[in-house]
């Protein structure tokens, strides 16, 4: 190996041999060691992958079921839906935030009512399915006259459920931040709006930004659920491809292909941004 | 302001207990007076009487769990007292434990947090924000200050401890002597009539106690009024006026440091004197 050879004395036989190199070419050759370990470790992740999913497809084109033409003919039609599934998740995130702050704070408050309010959003919320929740904004309400459009109750209907599971995180996020933080601010003469709104929150929010990251990339899957309300996103999109043209299979695949990646380049992003919050200088 | 209540028919002249000092031609600018608090069933402060005149600085020490953190926060009523009453700066509010007068006392609790800022063992900096708007987050919401004016203020009281170059730095950059000395410019800009200091060094490594010592000596050399709970002697027997020994929620000896430190008298004293700082604790 020429790196054993640069690294250690003459004499040393293989890279494995340590006699007689100094300190520091050890600490070089660890590293490198290190290095190599890691890349081969990724390059075999890769492959596998590769023959896994790449057999899949081959078997698929080989069984002579699958139509390739579908594709291309289809295949931007549901890629279509993309924007839509982004936009409905990105704005029904942003309305789950704001639905679960004002959760938490019930959750927090000293106030009975309050307190019963915010208790009874979390219960019925999370005690009865998303897609009755959905579909109840979209068709029920109507009786009461009040009449929403698919996107609206579909985007309020995503952000109220979200909301009520990110109103626990919330609150715990809250109590998560330290006792002292509460007391020097109140020993300052705060006062408990401040307190909350100066010193709790800003620091609770850093401490839930990874829990709301993992709500926003499930959102993104759970947002097929509004094709129901005719919101023509990725889901409505494939269904009514794959329907029209008795081609399924095709069409999920593409649907379900779609939502994979999502999933994927949103989790990257969202690992990236955590290390860069682990690195940063405002500790919680 | 409210009267003050009798608290029973022993209680009539509240100051006049074991405790309270009464030299000629100046009034304390904090009185405690016969203060008990009780957590549940646990008796932590038994019948406290303190006073402290403008410029003194006062020591306490004692066992851990003696009710020396209980007293101080007390003082700014951190915690409530169950019986007895505060004074700082001609301010007097009685214990309130069940809050029957809310608004009012709270109001009270305010000013005399204002008059009487305290500094943590944990610091308690906030960590989200910059070390120059920890400082001036308590001038700004809670007495009104201007911002250029706080930030002003400011700038002199981090020059004062030492730290104007670290101005623009978050907390989690310091080391704990700078977060330390950062929290004694933090509540030295509210510009209080006392100082409470509940262990400031005791979370510190001992290389990092002496620069927080050394602006405390500075504070109190300059006629800063301070209550001080601490274990290091030097700093009592250097800056201290009378140092307190407390056992049990009751002050056990009062003297000048020479007498409490060198000389106890109360048995109780040497025991804690021997046992926290060795038999030889008594230096030249
Ligand atoms: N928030 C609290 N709730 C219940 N008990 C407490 C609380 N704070 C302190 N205590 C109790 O009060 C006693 C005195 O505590 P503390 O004032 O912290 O002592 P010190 O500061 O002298 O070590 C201890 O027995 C402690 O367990
Ligand atoms: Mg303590």
């Amino acid at each position: 190996m020429s790196e054993a050879a640069r690294g250690g004395p003459a004499g040393a036989r293989n890279e494995y041999d340590l006699t007689l190199a100094r300190p520091e070419d050890i600490v070089r050759r660890v590293a490198v060691h290190r290095a190599r370990s890691r890349r081969r470790f990724r390059t075999i992740f890769l492959l596998t992958w590769l023959v896994l999913v790449g057999a899949l497809v081959i078997a698929l084109a080989q069984s002579g079921k699958v139509d390739p033409a579908f594709i291309g003919k289809w295949g931007p039609f549901i890629l279509g839906g993309i924007p839509v599934t982004l936009f409905v998740s990105v704005v029904s995130i942003i309305f789950a935030v704001v639905f679960a702050l004002f959760g938490a704070l019930g959750r927090l408050s000293g106030n009975p009512t309050i307190y019963a309010i915010a208790t009874l959003y979390v219960s019925l919320v999370r005690g009865t399915p998303l897609i009755v929740q959905i579909i109840f904004v979209y068709l029920a309400l109507p009786q009461f006259g009040i009449v929403l459009d698919p996107l609206t109750s579909g985007i309020f209907a995503l952000s109220f459920n979200y909301g009520a599971y990110l109103t626990e995180i919330f609150r715990a996020g809250v109590e998560a931040v330290p006792r002292g933080q509460r007391e020097a601010a109140a020993a300052l003469g705060m006062q408990e709006r401040s307190i909350m709104r100066r010193v709790i929150l800003p620091q609770a929010i850093r401490i839930v930004t990874p829990a709301i990251g993992n709500d926003f990339i499930s959102m993104t899957k759970d947002s097929a659920l509004v094709s129901y309300v005719t919101i023509e996103e990725v889901f409505w999109r494939a269904n009514n491809a794959g329907t029209q043209t008795f081609r399924n299979f095709e069409a999920l695949m593409i649907a379900a292909v779609v939502y994979w990646v999502m999933t994927i380049v949103l989790s990257f992003g969202q690992e990236r941004l955590e290390k860069r919050m682990a690195q940063s200088d405002v500790r919680v | 302001m409210d009267q003050p209540v009798p608290l029973s028919a022993d209680h009539h002249d509240p100051f006049a207990k074991p405790g309270a000092l009464t030299p000629v031609g100046s009034e304390p600018i904090v009185r405690v007076a016969d203060l008990q608090k009780f957590y549940g069933d646990n008796h932590v402060l038994k019948g406290v009487t303190l006073e402290v005149y403008p410029r003194e600085t006062i020591c306490l020490i004692g066992k851990s769990g003696s009710g020396k953190s209980t007293l101080l926060r007390c003082i700014n009523f951190l915690e409530e007292p169950t019986v007895g009453l505060i004074e700082v700066d001609g301010l007097r509010v009685d214990a309130d434990p069940l809050r029957a007068r809310n608004r009012q006392h709270q109001e009270q609790i305010r000013q005399i947090r204002l008059r009487a800022q305290m500094v943590f063992q944990e610091f308690n900096l906030f960590p989200h924000m910059k070390v120059i708007d920890n400082l001036i987050e308590g001038p700004i919401r809670v007495k009104g200050v201007s911002r250029d004016q706080a930030i002003a203020t400011a700038e002199n009281y981090l020059a004062k401890v030492g730290l104007a170059e670290k101005r623009d730095e978050y907390p989690g950059r310091l080391s704990g002597g700078q977060k330390q000395r950062v929290a004694i410019a933090r509540a030295l800009t509210m510009e209080p009539k006392v100082l409470l200091f509940d262990e400031p060094t005791s979370a510190l490594d001992p290389t990092l106690v002496g620069e927080v010592i050394n602006v405390m000596e500075e504070l109190a050399h300059e006629g800063a009024t301070m209550i001080v709970v601490t274990h290091e002697m030097a700093f009592a027997r250097e800056a201290a006026d009378r140092v307190y020994f407390i056992e049990g929620g009751q002050f056990v000896e009062v003297g000048p440091p020479d007498q409490v430190i060198e000389d106890p008298r109360d048995p109780r004293t040497r025991e804690f004197l021997a046992r926290t700082f060795g038999k030889a604790h008594v230096p030249a």
